[in-house]
């Protein structure tokens, strides 16, 4: 899939709770197929202070509008400046970029775990993976039903668990504790998940002991996003691997978790 | 119609923006975002005889306006080069240039003598002046005598063009320059990035795997203009200036300073097509200026 630079329009920006927002870029040609997990890197010239772009994964695609919108997760200075940019302001954006999750195939029963701005591909998938819905589970884990984000577009799609630290919503404690997690992990025949990294690897470790299938998608820091500066990577079983190209997803077989 | 061409020695760029050497891969990985037939030249990420998995993650700092690197030379190694990526890039129509690096004078000239044989790459970029390797690397681009011993060794088996790649982090860098002209080199480029360093100071630890990191973009872009001029005054020899270039106003600086081509680094990671913005812009400020050729920019500061 070809990568571009292009400048794109903000049509909406939507605050969902207190520190996400959700952004809808127009692109001014026909999008790119774009899948879940793919991401794009957003150059933020109002945050004269930082330099580089910053990467976002990719919530939802209109290839009707050629619109797709990125959950922002208020995390510093370069996505704080981009939740106040306001519709009709050109975003420079370079996609799409990285790999997808790998799509299940039609009988699957498959679980989705996700947390912090890694719910945004999780509800993604859910939404375009072709499954019927009784067959997709998706936990999603926050510390409080503050930071939890409103799902309702998305509940046609699966069936939705939530997590909170304090007990504020749903099941008390990480995502791993909910009892679709831990009781019934060996139901499923693929798991997915994106979020912080603690979270990823609690899950991609007891879906290992159990073999299942399981994909993370990683958010290592990086420079450039399309595979030239190296800095982003991430030690696998075949060495040192980028996670903007050859990633940002993984099969948990291939790492050194 | 203005003439974008330069030569260094023997060898022909049809304008005088290169990409730098680790900023665009091997050509391929930016050939999405542009013709690469468009620019002057691309040279490669730094090659080694064997493969090399560089340095442990986070190799990567942002810094007022610019940034730490701590890759280490992470690359496939020479052979893999030859099989898998020259044939994809022999016949594209711009000059690749393979960017050489060594641990030892003798993995240096290992390396340059398989490269000899490959007839569609022009010319090599000696790199002494990584700063983000243990052994090789900067430590033979800091003094006169190690430099002067790599770019000897490496000429007795290579009579192409042979730019040499200089570290910054010296006292004099227009001695070394000198030193490594008086050994043959056919060019020097600079500056390679600054010796840097980042803390976290919430977890009180350093940002980079390695502790310390090369500096590049445009923080550092002043004293490597600086450094141009310097080298520009004394050597014969054509300098190819780098160092935090973001745009054509910045190219022309360093041409004006002494430059006969420059790299384009960090701003490919800003943005891939910056590059050919860059040619087009030098071609503009030519017409604009009534420049004929580009050549006549180089070292024209008026003082």
């Amino acid at each position: 899939m070809k990568k571009t630079v292009q400048e794109l329009l903000l049509v909406d920006n939507i605050q969902l709770n207190h520190d996400n927002f959700k952004l809808v870029l127009q692109a001014p040609t026909k999008l790119p197929q774009i899948f879940p997990g793919q991401f794009v890197n957003v150059e933020i010239k109002k945050a004269t202070e930082i330099f580089l772009r910053r990467p976002f994964s990719v919530l939802d695609v209109n290839y009707e509008n050629n619109t797709f919108s990125l959950l922002v997760k208020i995390l510093g200075r370069g996505s704080k400046v981009l939740t106040t940019y306001q519709s009709g302001d050109k975003i420079s954006v370079i996609f799409p970029l990285g790999s997808s999750f790998t799509l299940p195939d039609k009988n699957d029963r498959v679980l989705l775990v996700g947390g912090g701005s890694g719910v945004a591909p999780m509800l993604f998938l859910a939404k375009i993976c072709g499954l019927k819905p009784e067959n997709v589970h998706v936990i999603l884990g926050a510390r409080s039903q503050q930071d939890h984000i409103d799902i309702s577009a998305y509940k046609a799609f699966g069936n939705y668990y939530f997590t909170t630290e304090d007990g504020s919503l749903g099941e008390k404690g990480f995502v791993t504790h909910h009892p679709v997690f831990s009781q019934e992990l060996s139901s499923f025949d693929k798991v997915y998940t994106c979020g912080p990294d603690l979270m990823m690897k609690a899950v991609a470790k007891e879906a290992a002991d159990k073999n299942i299938f399981c994909e993370v998608s990683l958010e290592n820091m990086m420079a450039c996003g399309f595979g030239v500066c190296l800095c982003c990577v991430e030690k696998t079983k075949e060495g040192n691997k980028c996670v903007c190209t050859e990633g940002p997803v993984f099969n948990i077989n291939k790492l050194t978790w | 119609m203005v003439d974008l061409s330069v030569r260094i020695k023997d060898l022909t760029f049809k304008n005088p923006v290169l990409t730098a050497s680790g900023t665009c891969g091997f050509g391929e990985e930016i050939a999405d975002f542009m013709d690469l037939s468009k620019l002057g030249g691309i040279v490669m990420k730094g090659t080694t005889l064997k493969p090399r998995e560089g340095n442990d993650y986070p190799r990567m700092a942002e810094t007022p306006s610019g940034m730490l690197n701590a890759v280490g030379l992470q690359n496939k190694g020479v052979d893999n080069f030859i099989q898998n990526i020259y044939p994809n890039i022999k016949d594209i129509d711009s000059q690749f240039i393979v960017n050489v690096n060594g641990s030892t004078i003798e993995e240096y000239v290992e390396l340059t003598e398989k490269i000899n044989e490959l007839d569609k790459i022009p010319a090599i970029e000696l790199n002494i002046s990584c700063p983000n390797v243990k052994e090789g690397g900067m430590a033979f681009g800091v003094s006169c005598p190690s430099a002067e011993a790599v770019v000897r060794a490496v000429r007795k088996v290579y009579s192409k063009p042979m730019i040499v790649k200089l570290s910054p982090n010296v006292t004099n860098i227009a001695e070394i320059a000198k030193a490594v002209e008086g050994q043959g080199a056919d060019a020097v480029s600079l500056v390679n990035t600054f010796l840097g360093m980042a803390v976290d100071a919430n977890t009180r630890k350093p940002v980079l795997s390695t502790i310390t990191g090369g500096l590049s973009g445009p923080a550092i872009k002043p004293i490597a203009l600086r450094m141009v001029w310097q080298v520009y005054q004394a050597v014969k020899v054509p300098v190819v200036g780098m160092g935090g270039i973001m745009n054509a106003t910045d190219a022309i600086e360093f041409m004006l300073a002494g430059a006969s081509a420059v790299q384009v680094g960090t701003a490919i990671f800003i943005d891939p097509t910056i590059p050919v913005q860059i040619v087009s812009g030098i071609q503009s400020y030519m017409e604009t200026h009534g420049i004929q050729s580009a050549s006549e920019l180089t070292g024209s500061l008026q003082i």
